[in-house]
């Protein structure tokens, strides 16, 4: 069982580049190393994750056994319009994880209007 | 170098004469200690890989230039399980001019390939995080396509006290 946690700012605005950090709870067994009895460890680490975003594919990782354990990722975004933000990342066992993930973005003019 | 190596030849062997007088008695547990060290050493002297090697899988032809590529990884990692890794492409990342792909290619794991990355022009900045293992100290090489089919590198010296691969954790 694996899960997720997404990180985004708190306010996002059209037009804005935004940063997101996810972080997926998983073990990355690389087949190297052996357990306390001295057992080889099967290899077992995320083959491919993906965001998708509005029906496209907007980010896309391919880790190995060289990521780290509970892998972090940040990357960009640049803000279009709200949407749901969907992550689906699948490992050598064949489990697939997903997290779905609502996104706000408001609107330019409404920023840009001055305050009372 | 040559110093060094000698010098871990000799304690291996030490280490493996040592075990085996000592070991007599139990034939199995001893024997199952010999693999764990076996590959350990294998680990540990894991050979440095060529440049060339490194980036011959994902470049065919194309033209590799180093720079514009910004690269920050510690000078000195103390666990090798867990390096964090950024980087920052130079790319305006319009429908013209973008990042394709990023490979991050370290020199002495056992599986050269750390991770690859797929970006367009909707992500807004090529900019990345992300926490590597490294099994030693090594150059770790960023690799980025752009979209008119060149190459971008560049390279970054890791020294790790603790590689990651060789012990249980």
């Amino acid at each position: 069982m694996t899960t997720a946690r997404l990180q985004l700012p708190a306010r996002i605005v059209e037009g804005d580049v935004f940063k997101l950090r996810l972080l997926v709870q998983h073990p990355m067994d690389s087949g190297f190393l052996r357990d306390l009895e001295g057992v080889l460890v099967k290899r077992n680490v995320i083959r491919h994750l993906q965001c998708i975003f509005h029906d496209k594919e907007v980010f896309r990782v391919e880790p190995t056994t060289g990521t780290s354990a509970n892998p972090l990722f940040e990357f960009y975004l640049r803000a279009t319009k709200s949407g749901e933000l969907y992550f689906r990342w699948v490992d050598d066992k064949g489990y697939i994880g997903e997290l779905r993930q609502k996104l706000v973005i408001e609107p330019a003019n409404q920023s840009k209007a001055p305050k009372p | 170098m040559l110093f060094s190596l000698s010098r871990r030849d000799c304690l291996s062997r030490f280490l493996k004469a040592s075990v085996g007088v000592w070991g007599m008695g139990s034939g199995m547990s001893h024997a199952q200690d010999m693999s764990v060290l076996g590959r350990v050493q294998d680990m540990t002297d894991a050979r440095l890989r060529q440049f060339d090697e490194m980036i011959a899988p994902y470049v065919v032809r194309q033209p590799v230039k180093q720079g514009g590529i910004t690269l920050s990884l510690p000078m000195l990692a103390d666990n090798g399980h867990l390096v964090p890794l950024s980087l920052k492409v130079d790319s305006p990342m319009t429908e013209e001019s973008h990042v394709t792909h990023i490979y991050v290619i370290s020199q002495r794991n056992p599986v050269p390939l750390m991770a690859m990355f797929v970006l367009g022009p909707w992500n807004g900045r090529a900019e990345l995080s992300m926490r590597v293992r490294l099994s030693g100290t090594q150059m770790v090489v960023v690799l980025a396509r752009m979209s008119d089919g060149t190459f971008r590198y560049e390279t970054q010296e890791v020294v790790v006290t603790e590689a990651a691969c060789i012990d249980n954790g």
